[in-house]
């Protein structure tokens, strides 16, 4: 057993624990600071795959910018400890957890049985660099990218939109 | 060296856990949280085949992925907002105004 394949069970194990506490806590900010943990040692996974770019991404764009809005927005509410998450189990949450085991059971069976290579490709080192990253992206993609820009400005006058107060309504309301 | 289907196995029991979330859990934020631990292993499983392949696209389907995400969570926890101002709740079992 080398190092790296020691390193790679205890990060694993450490995603795995901290996902499930992320789905048991009650307090919604636990949850998400334990779902930053868990984006984090994904990001280290990153590396480990010599994909550098994507691990910066990673850390900026999901355990920096979309983990602060739920931070934001969890405040913004001001949803303490309350009766939401309590863990009582019902025959609809048993049905749940039983479906994802037999799924993890499934899923596991066949991908431990399934003869996949065992090193990774020798050009993996080059292909995860910025460099090469943009350079697939602006020749290869340049469309899609593109259209991302317009996705993103969609998404930010829709969240606007969604979140503004309408004023007429509600001194109508009042 | 690691095998590939470590990654694999890696990402489906992180998915599961996932849909595991989304199937029991009542709060909405954490219902989203889940949602996007999901797309976090597909991402992991992709960049993983991409490494492993040598092929570069994978990497750039997990930054459009990304960026979806992103717009995603927005529009998303403006709805929970919204939600919020008018039924003062982010239980999802007391939103059932579209339900039969």
């Amino acid at each position: 057993m080398t190092l790296e394949l020691i390193a790679f069970l205890v990060l694993a194990a450490a995603s795995i624990v901290s996902a499930i506490l992320m789905i048991t806590r009650r307090n919604p900010v636990s949850s998400a600071l334990y779902l930053v943990l868990n984006f984090f040692i994904i990001a280290v996974l990153y590396l480990f795959l010599k994909a550098q770019f994507i691990a910066i991404i990673q850390i900026t764009v999901y355990a920096g910018a979309i983990m602060v809005l739920f931070l934001f927005v969890i405040m913004l509410l001001n949803l303490g400890e309350d009766k939401l998450q309590r863990w009582t189990f019902n025959s609809g949450k048993s049905i749940a957890v039983l479906v994802g085991i037999a799924l993890i059971v499934e899923v596991l069976y066949f991908v431990l049985n399934f003869t996949s290579k065992s090193a990774m490709s020798a050009n993996a080192g080059s292909i995860g660099t910025v460099e090469a990253i943009g350079k697939v992206l602006y020749q290869g993609y340049l469309f899609p990218f593109e259209m991302t820009s317009l996705l993103l400005l969609a998404a930010i006058v829709g969240a606007i939109f969604l979140a503004k107060r309408k004023t007429s309504e509600e001194s109508a309301g009042d | 060296m690691i095998p590939l289907s470590y990654y694999i196995g890696l990402s489906a029991v992180l998915f599961v856990i996932g849909v595991v979330g989304v199937l029991t859990l009542r709060n909405a934020i954490v219902i989203f949280m889940s949602v996007e631990l999901m797309l976090n292993s597909v991402n992991l499983s992709l960049v993983a085949f991409s490494a492993y392949s040598g092929n570069p696209a994978g990497q750039v389907l997990v930054f459009f992925v990304i960026a979806v995400a992103a717009a995603e969570s927005a529009v998303g926890l403006a709805i929970i907002i919204a939600i919020f101002r008018n039924k003062l709740t982010v239980n999802i079992d007391e939103v059932n105004v579209l339900k039969w």
